[in-house]
């Protein structure tokens, strides 16, 4: 205790509430977009501008106050909780995604087939007599509503590739944090671009893999919950890789900087989390979309 | 114990705007978060003045149906989202970190930001009732296909959701972070304060939860707009599947408005008793497995929309798990008071209505709990008078109970307790005249959600309508009582309560701006004088 600092109390910072607007413009922007109104879309591209205006700021801020030697370990240990609950809430989104997809397979395609309920299931009596369970499901329960399609994007194709892509770029992101504990700067840039590029070439990869689904299988968004799911669920995560990518971008230009040492650098561990976090998601979606 | 009490020599504040746009200062916001908290009240409690005109009289008196249905989802979403939740917030700005001797919350600036969403959440939401199609009608369940009926509305309805979800994780992610990174050395997590324990659980409850809310709200705008068929059979979906996504949301919400309620009145009992809490440790294990059992409960929403026999029965079985510890916190609490030397101020008698009320809500809650009955008792008004008795008497009471506690700490002035008892009794008996009859309305079929009933239901309905504006009323004394302790007063001392215990006492009243910039000593000597 007696070598207890003073916590680091920040003074009054105008990000927080150009953050709350900037998300609020988004948030509006999008609504009017949905509604068709026709300024939404400008709307919604000054509130990505105030967002990313908003980061820059406040990133910058904490940079700046980190490198002025204001955080004592105890900060340290509150950004550490911060992030690594803030990963955790980000699995539990996931989570209804994939929760969506387990019930779509185990109870409602079966129970739509007639399953369940010892054989009298009005569901299937009522609705769709014909309707034959299937997985991939691509005869749709009413057909009139949902675009059939050829096929799925097989597993063991370009997924497989990302996979290994993704797996090789979690093992280079170590490579590099190793670097950074030994202070050798130059292998620490090379190994944190490695991983950039693995990030976007994956992201590359994914968007070739999706026009080829949309336009040579059929395979939409509106393809029943089969389309649904993949969508979703591969549309999210590609997401969170591009933002995974670009946080790693800005890690690798702090570090060409000279930013971080080889005991104080939370910034990038917190970016290797995200990153590993990223890696994990994608496990999950290439067993159980892509695969089984 | 002066020596806890840091006396303050450079308590600067920021002034004008920039104080409350740019605050840093837990409890600069916690005040936000409770005048946010109390307006909402407000707001959403002019909209239940609405639904009790309509329904004092059978026939179709004064607003339209669908506005009608607007009313009690507006209600709903405002009186969670914008007066409980936030008023459990504030009180965990201002109190966790004097009760823990921390200088502020663990990110202050997260802290601003997590507040000032909500004033634009909702600025999102109520917008709604001026757009075609009106306000979201469907209930605040949002439940598909119905929910996707909703006309302009739609996108801002699912948007206030993600925007206040954001709101809340945030919050959630610095109240965990201050327990347990910012706690004074020498105060372990067995010697915290209940109240300081329901939150941090409560948080747990928030991360875990609200994200799978984002998810399901996420899938109805995609099947809205984009073609989705996550809750359409057509395509392989179920509506049902939404129900589950929103329960395994909706059931940990439960507690996330009733745990810090539980904090609270584990706070008050003791004080007024002038007893230590009976069985600290095993309210802490109590308040833990409510928590985690709360994720396995989500299904006795929805025993009626046709699931397995065997899902009806586990979920059966485990929400009667429930009153297991639910009942060791209600005990706790009796024999805390059994044999204190107690006094029967403001905040005693809301904490002693609680414990009477929350528990006559929660045995309504056993009995919708139990599959076969609840076949009968669902979607009547059993379980609005039910819901009500936990969220209005439990979790309201217990937030009045609280501000009636720590206002002297706030406002450094005591509160007129001629008032406030005033306001205690009438508030009892009117929610009591609101409430009760409903459960006699649902259990003889009157259905929820509705404007116009049958002529049979006629006399409840009139005398829960009488109740209900008297509460309403009553809650205009509670502002009046608080700006009047705001204005001045009687001073309040250090400890302004003769048996309350805990560091937030050993500060001034009204607690200075910046407290426990260097962290309190707290040997094993001060910690046993503080319990």
């Amino acid at each position: 205790m007696a070598t207890q600092e003073i916590y680091y109390i920040p003074e009054g910072s105008k990000w927080p509430i150009v953050g709350t607007l900037s998300l609020f413009v988004t948030f509006l922007g999008g609504a009017m977009m949905f509604n068709s109104v026709d300024a939404g879309k400008y709307v919604l591209i000054i509130g990505l501008a105030l967002l990313t205006y908003m980061f820059a700021g406040w990133f910058a801020d904490v940079i700046a106050e980190s490198i002025a030697g204001k955080y004592s370990k105890q900060v340290d240990v509150s950004f550490r909780m911060g992030m690594g609950w803030f990963i955790l809430s980000e699995v539990m989104f996931f989570a209804a995604f994939f929760g969506a997809l387990y019930y779509a397979r185990m109870f409602s395609i079966p129970w739509l087939s007639g399953e369940g309920q010892g054989g009298h299931n009005g569901t299937h009596e009522f609705l769709w007599s014909s309707f034959q369970a299937s997985w991939p499901m691509n005869v749709m329960p009413d057909p009139a509503k949902y675009t059939q399609y050829k096929d799925v994007v097989p597993a063991f194709g370009v997924p497989a590739i990302n996979t290994a892509l993704l797996l090789a770029s979690g093992v280079t992101v170590t490579f590099a944090h190793w670097a950074l504990k030994k202070a050798n700067r130059t292998a620490l840039s090379a190994w944190l671009f490695a991983t950039v590029a693995l990030g976007f070439i994956f992201v590359y990869f994914q968007a070739g893999e999706y026009a080829h689904a949309m336009n040579d299988l059929d395979l939409t968004i509106n393809g029943g919950i089969y389309g649904s799911t993949f969508y979703l669920l591969t549309g999210f995560h590609g997401f969170h890789v591009t933002m995974g990518a670009v946080m790693l971008a800005v890690i690798l230009f702090r570090s060409l900087k000279g930013h971080f040492s080889k005991k104080d650098h939370f910034a990038f561990e917190a970016v290797a989390w995200y990153w590993h976090f990223v890696d994990v998601v994608w496990l999950g979606l290439f067993i159980f979309v892509y695969w089984i | 114990m002066s020596t806890i009490a840091h006396d303050d020599h450079h308590d600067h504040k920021p002034t004008g705007l920039k104080r409350w746009f740019f605050s840093t200062n837990h409890k600069d916001i916690g005040t936000l978060y409770l005048i946010f908290a109390l307006t909402m009240f407000f707001i959403g409690g002019a909209m239940a003045m609405i639904i009790r005109a309509e329904l004092f009289q059978p026939g179709l008196q004064f607003v339209d149906p669908q506005f009608y249905n607007s009313m009690v989802t507006v209600h709903a979403l405002i009186m969670i989202f914008g007066a409980v939740m936030p008023a459990g917030v504030g009180l965990a700005n201002w109190m966790i970190p004097l009760m823990i001797g921390a200088p502020d919350m663990a990110l202050p600036r997260m802290n601003n930001m997590s507040f000032w969403i909500l004033p634009f959440a909702f600025a999102l939401l109520l917008s709604t009732l001026f757009m075609d199609g009106g306000a979201p009608a469907g209930g605040w369940t949002m439940y598909p296909p119905l929910v996707l009926q909703t006309g302009d509305a739609f996108p801002f309805l699912i948007f206030a959701v993600h925007f206040l979800g954001i709101s809340s994780i945030m919050g959630a992610i610095n109240i965990i972070a201050t327990v347990f990174n910012m706690r004074a050395p020498g105060m372990t997590l067995m010697q915290m304060p209940l109240f300081v324990w329901t939150w941090v659980i409560t948080s747990f409850l928030l991360i875990a939860s609200l994200p799978v809310l984002a998810g399901g709200v996420t899938m109805l705008l995609t099947d809205k707009y984009f073609g989705t068929s996550f809750f359409d059979a057509a395509g392989g979906g179920d509506p049902v599947l939404f129900q589950h996504i929103f329960w395994f949301f909706g059931h940990p919400e439960v507690y996330i408005l009733a745990l810090p309620a539980f904090g609270i009145v584990s706070q008050i009992i003791p004080a007024f008793a002038r007893k230590p809490l009976f069985g600290y440790a095993s309210m802490v294990y109590a308040t833990a497995s409510i928590a985690i059992l709360s994720f396995f409960v989500w299904a006795h929403h929805m025993f009626t929309v046709g699931l397995p026999i065997k899902g009806e029965l586990f979920f059966m079985y485990a929400t009667m798990l429930i009153a297991v510890p639910t009942g060791v916190k209600v005990f706790n609490w009796i024999a805390t008071m059994w044999k204190g030397s107690m006094t029967f101020e403001t905040p005693m008698l809301f904490s002693v209505a609680f414990v009477i009320l929350f528990t006559i809500g929660g045995f309504s809650g056993l009995m919708l709990g139990i599959t076969p009955v609840d076949f009968q008792y669902h979607d009547t008004y059993f379980v609005v008078a039910h819901f009500h008795y936990v969220l209005l008497t439990g979790a309201i009471f217990a937030l009045m109970a609280a501000a009636y506690y720590w206002l002297p700490k706030w406002t450094g002035n005591m509160y007129d307790e001629r008032l406030g008892k005033i306001h205690f009794w009438l508030s009892l008996i009117s929610s009591n005249v609101l409430f009760f009859p409903q459960h006699f309305l649902g259990l003889a079929g009157m259905p929820r959600r509705i404007p116009d009933y049958n002529i049979q239901f006629a006399d409840f309905n009139m005398i829960s309508s009488i109740g209900g504006f008297a509460y309403g009323i009553t809650q205009l004394l509670f502002v009046y009582i608080v700006i009047k302790c705001a204005m001045g007063g009687k001073k309040a001392r250090a400890r302004s309560w003769d048996g309350a215990k805990g560091l937030e006492w050993e500060v001034p009243s009204p607690a200075p701006f910046h407290t426990f910039e260097t962290p309190p000593k707290l040997t094993k000597k001060v910690l046993e004088s503080l319990y």
